[in-house]
């Protein structure tokens, strides 16, 4: 797995969108030949996705938007990221 | 399973637009068929536009705007621009012949999202014969600094056959130093002028077979960097491939005259009845078109798919294929082991995937479009 600097602010690259599908109602990651089903986490993660938040600025946010354990959402979004990262679809 | 109903019919996610024949080059592999659509019967601006929309109200999530080469129709940037305003991710499968400055301005500001550059091989002389077009592979070269000077996403594919086979990892290493972020590897697969040109086309099971490890080699590799999409080929594979991800599960094609197809090659298939575009809407021919209900589903199978275990994995493999190999396009894809017509596949790569002894370009029959039909208008 590819391991993510905390410091680096991931943002969607052109080419990769989020977008709600009313036809199915659920959130979707359109990118190159690919479509991926965004859950609620997903989509929370990657609103935050813009460029401008570090990594650690994303999951102090999520850990205070969501009452959650800090650790947990740290390892998620590192996680999830990654693997966004892996396909190409992420830019750090 | 029972009969799918359209109640219980899953909306398509992929849109592949044939906007038009047109090509410059000729590729031996592709896959158009032998009777290319003239330019006089292309669908107009308005009826793509119309299409496009009913393509987004019924679920569409992914139009691929295709051909022949999509940047010979001028109205290409306000189609592109209507299916932003509609919703659609937009991707452009281009040979990249034709894609200058203003041209890749105009596509970007329209909202294209990606586009999909070919490439034939890694060395010009060979890319230039494949292609059958001089100075192609140069072109391409500078279509995807174009690509990338716009900012936008590019992925290659390149299709392996006889001529390059040899040099699949090289052509992952041209896509990387064009900028892509993704690749596509394919190996031929042999429908309309594909299939015309097979015997000139298919490499030597061991070709094949260094050719498939050394991309799996690359995918790890470069993980990271680029992604490597890799479809092996079929004659020499056990199982089908699930192609299409099922008969009338996941996608549609139009063609440049507004037929709609289940896969591009449906009409190499006798009998069946397509629906087009000016006389019905699109969520009608996806869910009633008597070609989409041929093979839609499980229950038309015949043994050894009805009782298969895979039957909903690989949905029986590809029903052009059964039909080019087996005599039946409703037989089990005859690249199954399983099949009783796995024999001839068997056959057909031994005897045809044969190394030429002489050495020098291959002889192909070029795509061309018919002279008569007066198809590569002056006016291109």
């Amino acid at each position: 797995m590819i391991s993510l600097a905390l410091d680096s602010k991931p943002r969607l690259p052109r080419g990769v969108r989020l977008k709600h599908d009313a036809v199915r109602n659920e959130w979707t990651l359109l990118a190159p030949e690919r479509v991926l089903k965004a859950d609620l986490v997903a989509v929370e993660i990657l609103k935050r996705c813009t460029g401008d938040a570090t990594i650690t600025a994303i999951v102090d946010d999520l850990a205070s938007a969501f009452k959650a354990d800090r650790t947990r959402i740290e390892s998620d979004v590192q996680t999830f990221l990654a693997d966004l990262a892996a396909k190409r679809m992420i830019d750090l | 399973m029972t009969a799918i109903t359209p109640r219980d019919l899953p909306a398509p996610i992929g849109l592949l637009a044939e906007l038009t024949h047109r090509c410059p080059l000729g590729c031996p592999y592709c896959s158009n068929p032998i009777e290319l659509d003239a330019r006089a019967g292309e669908l107009d601006t308005a009826t793509w536009q119309r299409v496009f929309g009913e393509a987004a109200a019924l679920g569409i999530l992914h139009v691929h705007l295709s051909g022949g080469e999509p940047l010979t129709r001028r109205d290409l940037a306000d189609l592109v621009a209507h299916c932003a305003h509609v919703g659609l991710y937009t991707n452009l499968i281009t040979s990249g012949v034709g894609l200058t400055r203003p041209v890749m301005t105009r596509l970007a500001e329209a909202g294209l999202d990606h586009v999909q550059l070919s490439i034939q091989d890694s060395e010009a002389t060979s890319a230039d014969h494949i292609a059958g077009y001089q100075g192609a592979f140069a072109r391409k070269r500078e279509a995807a600094a174009l690509v990338q000077e716009a900012g936008l996403p590019l992925t290659v594919n390149a299709v392996i056959h006889r001529a390059n086979v040899a040099r699949a990892g090289a052509m992952v290493a041209l896509a990387i130093t064009l900028g892509a972020r993704r690749v596509e590897i394919a190996h031929t697969q042999y429908y309309g002028w594909g299939l015309r040109n097979r015997s000139a086309l298919m490499p030597s099971r061991d070709e094949a077979k260094r050719a498939i490890a050394e991309i799996e080699r690359l995918k790890v590799l470069h993980a990271g960097t680029i992604v490597i999409d890799h479809v092996a080929p079929d004659y020499h594979a056990r199982y089908p491939k699930a192609c299409m991800g099922g008969w009338a599960r996941r996608s549609l094609n139009v063609t440049p005259s507004g037929r709609v197809l289940p896969c591009h090659a449906a009409e190499t298939i006798p009998g069946l009845e397509f629906w087009s575009v000016a006389t019905h809407a699109l969520s009608t021919i996806w869910a009633d078109s008597p070609a989409f209900q041929a093979y839609r589903g499980t229950d038309w199978m015949q043994e050894p798919c009805r009782s298969c275990a895979r039957k909903e994995i690989d949905w029986g493999g590809c029903r052009c294929q059964a039909l080019a190999l087996a005599g039946d396009a409703a037989a089990t894809d005859p690249v199954c082991m399983l099949s009783p017509n796995h024999a001839v596949v068997a056959a057909i790569a031994e005897a045809e995937g044969v190394q030429p002894v002489a050495e020098g370009p291959i002889d192909y029959v070029y795509r061309r479009m018919p002279a008569r039909s007066g198809a590569s208008s002056a006016s291109d």
